[in-house]
């Protein structure tokens, strides 16, 4: 019964064609160093689901943001884990995409014919940084100001365009509700989406150019 | 899966696999139910006598509309409700309460002194002075509360759910 309704699916949707050419794949002699990629795709589907609970409560606005994080810490069933989860979760993300990117480096991985997955990747790291600097503000507790104030300031910086750049990340001059909200909507929408889109690419290179094997005397 | 005391090592990687992620799933996705239902399951209950005044300024035989607030938490904000009642003061010393809430969707309904009826406005509820059914959908009497009287002071017992 079981086997036919699966016969019945295969059929019109290929998935033993899915499964051998995305997991049945050949691949080289590797070690765990090459699970990082891996690890990196779960935690972004993590802080994803955590993340999607967490606006649940969660109000991007200053007369509400910090009682609706307390709230959710202290009030809610479980919302000290997820937000744990999302809180430990985006630090381990950044650590691990980062120690991601240096395998490729240090095993020359980005290579030929490799350079367009290397560069998707950099947008990836560069966006989990993104994601890191704009869901750090959301709490609106002192520490997030503080830390929103410097590094926009940091931003201004830039030559010439420096100024611009800071009114445009905060929405004006100062930190106010127009920050708040930006950030949040880069933090749910502009940035995972782009994350996401960028994944798909990606991994379409991983699955169609295979991975490298480690480098030995002969490289 | 087969029942050969030898397993493969791809099967024992499936198995631990599939055993591995049911367990991340069910730590993240059983707090996450408990998570969602958290307002519904909390329960605020709250018992008060509400005072509504000497029992000497309601008109007799004509249902007079009190109305007051309670202010109640919810998550990160305080609610004020509205409450309405209808006093119908019967006779000297005799008094009954009755919630304006209509008991078919919580519309609020009006004493209308022309008919002396409570209309609800939504669905053409009709109540009688004494909150009985006429006509319309609504499916019990007005509620009533229970009430008391000290010193010539009417009060209501008002349970929040």
């Amino acid at each position: 019964m079981f086997r036919r309704l699966f016969q019945w699916l295969d059929e019109r949707l290929g998935l033993t064609t899915i499964h051998d050419v995305v997991l049945d794949r050949k691949v080289p002699k590797v070690n765990w160093w090459f699970t990082l990629g891996s690890a990196s795709l779960f935690l972004f589907l993590l802080q994803g689901i955590t993340g999607i609970f967490l606006t649940v409560y969660y109000v991007p606005s200053p007369d509400h943001a910090y009682d609706s994080v307390q709230y959710i810490m202290n009030e809610v069933r479980f919302g000290w884990l997820i937000r744990g989860i999302h809180h430990w979760g985006a630090s381990l993300m950044v650590l691990v995409v980062f120690i991601h990117m240096l395998r490729t480096f240090f095993f020359a991985a980005y290579k030929y014919p490799r350079e367009l997955t290397w560069l998707s990747g950099v947008v990836l790291l560069l966006a989990t940084l993104g994601m890191g600097f704009t869901g750090y503000l959301l709490p609106w507790n002192q520490r997030s100001y503080w830390a929103t104030t410097v590094g926009t300031e940091i931003a201004g910086t830039v030559p010439l365009v420096g100024p611009f750049i800071l009114s445009v990340l905060r929405g004006g001059s100062e930190l106010s509700a127009i920050t708040l909200a930006r950030f949040f909507a880069v933090h749910i929408w502009f940035l995972p989406a782009l994350i996401a889109a960028t994944i798909g690419l990606h991994l379409y290179l991983v699955i169609r150019l295979g991975i490298s094997h480690i480098p030995d005397e002969s490289d | 899966m087969s029942n050969s005391p030898k397993m493969t090592r791809r099967q024992f990687v499936t198995v631990i696999g599939a055993a591995l992620s049911s367990f991340i799933g069910a730590v993240i996705g059983l707090p996450a139910i408990g998570y969602l239902l958290s307002p519904a399951l909390e329960k605020q209950q709250g018992e008060s006598w509400i005072p509504l005044g000497p029992l000497e300024k309601y008109p007799i035989n004509q249902p007079t509309l009190f109305t007051f607030t309670r202010t109640k938490k919810h998550g990160w904000e305080k609610t004020v409700t509205s409450y309405g009642v209808f006093v119908l003061r019967t006779s000297e010393t005799q008094v009954r309460v009755f919630s304006n809430v209509c008991t078919h969707l919580s519309c609020r309904v009006n004493w209308k002194p022309d008919v002396q009826e409570y209309i609800c406005p939504c669905h053409d509820g009709h109540f009688a002075i004494d909150g009985s059914i006429i006509s319309g959908p609504q499916p019990r009497p007005l509620d009533e509360y229970e009430i008391k009287i000290e010193d010539g002071n009417l009060f209501i017992f008002l349970k929040e759910t």
